[in-house]
């Protein structure tokens, strides 16, 4: 079985490295047959490996523990999701589920393109490919997933495994690392189409309009991963938080932050054939963040909660990033004459303008967060001290710059392309201006001080209005046309421009999740040793400390906390925050108690005996706001689906249509 | 051309003063990482700055009393008391044997006022090997 699977893993790199080499022979030696033999060995390199995992996934279920990995990550007693999930529960596996992934992108891809983009696409395979063959180096030479337990010259079976941490067995396991990788994986595809159209030299935006759907699909699913790690921490780690700007954390953030800077500029050279050269770099410097992310994981580099071990994978990773970002770098440069822009910015309040901020102040995040996570390697390679930096230096950067944003949300969709007179802008922007002022004095009437969340809910109202306001305006103008109820108006609205209106809906979904993030200017809680019958106040709330309960099953002993919660004099019922100590791999964990409302949750921490056993240490908490966050994403997720349907309408942009380049030295014909 | 310097100009400006915060949110939090040898060698000006120490929890070290944890750092032979009395719940990880961080602050009694608690659990991608001395060694 596991001979079998190692096999397959090599035979999968061979043909990876086939392919690579039958793309570009082909290509360059104009051997269509090459090229062709070449795609199919990327179908091979996807069924191997499919190969590969099932024999995995198949042993991990079964419970072959004569594996390493299978006894490291897998026991009898899990339930079976979760012996699907310690798949990628361990470097080897999760190295080889990324393989996997990128071997049936590359293969969906392949095919759908068999009878187009003749001309790029073996230089694509070969990008793909050579990123594919990387990571095959790493499973077939470095961590093989197949080893198996030796002793002396016999295989050792262990007859059962450890499993994996009970921190891990919750459902979020199943969905979150996969999410994760597939939006990791998917930024490889623009970036191969991207080099494919500068080797080739094509002057037009042909990789641009092929990859927008897909960009847009893995970008869903980098932050589907990211706001699962955030929610998991949340409810299940008991971190008291959903985000701590931690190391694993940021490397999820970087290229997702790039992705969305990109998915704004590319309007820019859709329409107005502007920032060629720039979107080449945010589009390479996306997938190297993914690779970086990728790195940063699980090599140990950084210092982290999520403790991946330090293993050599690190210096392949380096190799692979120096070798690559050259590689991208010489090709950009040398291609530049084929960027040229066709139109220049003309006024500061313009479009054009707002795209130019917007990415301005996403990459200075990206630069920021970047610093802020490597600053320990990078003080310790200067001076050999090593100095991290915490999460207030990261909120104190990100907070002014999510503002910005949040501002450019606003103003963007609305300011007109090259020039927007004063009039226009003063017509456009009244209304929401004057509810977002209103919505300020407000909160400052009601005794609300924090300057940021002031400015965070004025310019919220102001984004919210906007979008209102143009759902109603044109909805307003379809129904005096066509006759039918506002709503039908709307959904005919959306249908007519799916890319207008799903973004309007991810932007109102944006203002949703600030509103959750400024709720946690209002924080409360209270730390607090209790005995069964102490009342706690909290706010408004008043917890009462009922008896604890105490039990023990065949995995783990519990002791739940039961405590009464009212507020403002009506009764909410008991919460009962629980802690469990696993008896296989002695991990306590805290199962914390949320009671969930759109305005606050209450959020009970069982911390445990004290040590002078006079009686329990409670938590508790009140994060206001806090649910608009997940209410948020689901606005994200809605729109970004919507934006990928067709639009009715086909919309054509006038623009400069390059016909071709002369070469440097060309000389005018008289 | 000619506005290109007022785009200059809202550049440097947004730029400047994200740079002027990042500055200030460096020097409040910059933590130094210090190992518990390290830290015992600092002497005085261990009080002075944030710090960081990374070390194992001691068997049966820990120990609650009300809002405060205390707990003791070990590395090799050598032992570092730990208090502990900050908002965040502990992390599941923080048990005997773990790998802790500790940020915060020596103490004139030579107790280390942490003001935040990282604990990692022994195995997620691999089995961690025992860092001696320097951690920053990689293997």
């Amino acid at each position: 079985m596991e001979n079998l699977g190692t096999l397959a893993i090599l035979l999968a790199f061979c043909f990876a490295i086939y392919a690579i080499i039958g793309s570009v022979a082909g290509k360059l030696g104009r051997r269509p047959f090459l090229v062709l033999s070449a795609e199919r060995a990327v179908y091979c390199v996807c069924a191997l490996l499919t190969l590969a995992a099932s024999l995995l996934v198949y042993s991990l279920i079964a419970g072959d523990f004569r594996l390493s990995y299978v006894a490291e990550h897998s026991n009898k007693s899990m339930e079976l999701p979760y012996k699907f999930a310690s798949w990628w529960g361990g470097q080897e596996g999760s190295l080889l589920l990324w393989a996997w992934l990128l071997s049936t992108y590359t293969s969906v891809l392949v095919f759908q393109n068999r009878r187009k983009f003749r001309e790029m696409m073996p230089y694509v395979t070969a990008v793909l490919m050579t990123t594919e063959a990387f990571f095959l180096v790493l499973i077939s030479f470095v961590e093989a997933p197949f080893k198996v337990l030796m002793a002396g010259k016999g295989i050792v079976d262990a007859g059962d495994g450890q499993g994996l941490n009970p921190l891990l067995q919750y459902w979020t396991m199943v969905i979150h690392p996969p999410m994760l990788y597939l939006g990791y994986v998917g930024f490889a595809v623009p970036f191969a189409f991207a080099m494919g159209s500068l080797i080739t030299k094509q002057p037009g935006d042909g990789w641009i309009n092929t990859t927008r759907r897909w960009t847009l699909v893995t970008w869903m699913f980098q932050t589907t991963g990211v706001l699962l790690g955030a929610g998991w921490a949340y409810a299940v780690l008991g971190w008291g938080g959903y985000w701590g700007w931690d190391p694993v954390e940021n490397a999820s953030l970087l290229p997702w932050i790039t992705a969305t800077a990109f998915l704004h500029s590319v309007m820019m050279q859709e329409k107005k054939g502007m920032m060629k050269v720039w979107n080449m770099v945010l589009v390479s410097s996306t997938f190297f963040l993914c690779i970086f992310g990728t790195f940063l994981t699980r090599s140990g580099v950084v210092q982290s909660v999520h403790a991946f071990a330090q293993s050599s994978l690190g210096r392949y990773f380096v190799t692979f990033l120096a070798v690559g970002i050259a590689a991208t770098l010489y090709l950009i440069l040398n291609r530049l004459d084929y960027l040229k822009s066709e139109a220049q910015l003309e006024s500061v309040l313009s479009r054009e303008s707002s795209f130019l901020f917007n990415n301005l102040i996403l990459l200075a995040s990206c630069f920021a967060v970047l610093w802020g996570t490597l600053f320990p390697v990078i003080t310790e390679a200067i001076n050999g001290e090593k100095i991290s930096v915490d999460a207030p230096f990261f909120n104190r950067v990100n907070i002014p710059i999510g503002l910005g944003l949040m501002l450019l949300t606003g103003v963007g969709p609305l300011i007109a392309w090259r020039k927007s007179s004063v009039e226009s802008l003063k017509r456009a922007f009244f209304w929401p201006s004057v509810a977002g002022v209103v919505v300020a004095v407000g909160l400052f009437a009601m005794g609300v001080r924090h300057f940021y969340a002031l400015v965070s809910f004025a310019l919220c109202t102001f984004v919210a209005v906007t979008v209102v306001i143009e759902f109603f305006k044109g909805a307003f103008a379809i129904r005096s046309k066509d006759g039918q109820n506002i709503f039908a108006s709307m959904v005919e609205l959306t249908h007519r421009n799916t890319r207008r209106y799903g973004g309007y809906l991810v932007h109102m979904g944006v203002v949703f999740m600030f509103i959750g993030f400024t709720g946690k200017a209002f924080d409360l809680d209270k730390t607090v040793q209790v005995s069964k019958g102490d009342k706690v106040q909290l706010g408004a709330y008043q917890l009462t400390i009922g008896a604890t309960e105490s039990g023990k099953n065949e995995n783990y002993s519990w002791d739940i906390l039961n405590v009464g919660v009212v507020k403002n004099g009506s009764d909410l019922g008991t919460l009962r925050p629980e802690r469990r100590l696993y008896f296989a791999s002695r991990q306590p964990t805290s199962n914390v108690a949320i009671r969930r409302r759109l305005n606050e949750d209450l959020y009970l921490n069982f911390a445990g005996a004290s040590n002078d056993g006079e009686g329990t240490v409670l938590q508790s908490y009140v994060f206001p706001l806090v649910s608009w966050i997940w209410i948020g994403y689901w606005g994200v997720l809605i729109g970004t689906i919507i934006c990928l349907i067709p639009s009715k309408s086909r919309l054509v942009y006038p623009r400069t249509e390059v016909v071709t380049v002369a070469g440097k030295h060309a000389q005018v014909e008289k | 051309m000619k506005n290109y310097w007022k785009f200059g100009l809202l550049i440097v400006a947004v730029l400047g003063t994200l740079a002027w915060l990042a500055a200030g949110g460096i020097n409040d939090t910059k933590t130094y990482y210090k190992t518990v040898s390290e830290l015992k060698q600092l002497g005085s000006q261990a009080q002075e700055r944030r710090l960081r120490v990374g070390g194992d929890i001691a068997p049966n070290s820990i120990k609650r009393d009300g809002a405060n944890v205390s707990f003791t750092l070990a590395q090799d032979k050598l032992r570092m008391e730990v208090v502990y009395n900050g908002i965040d719940p502990l992390p599941d990880t923080f048990r005997d044997g773990a790998q802790a961080l500790a940020d915060g602050k020596l103490g004139a009694d030579g107790v280390f006022h942490a003001t935040k608690i990282q604990a990692k659990c022994a195995s997620k991608y691999e089995a961690k090997p025992v860092v001696k001395g320097n951690p920053s060694v990689r293997s």
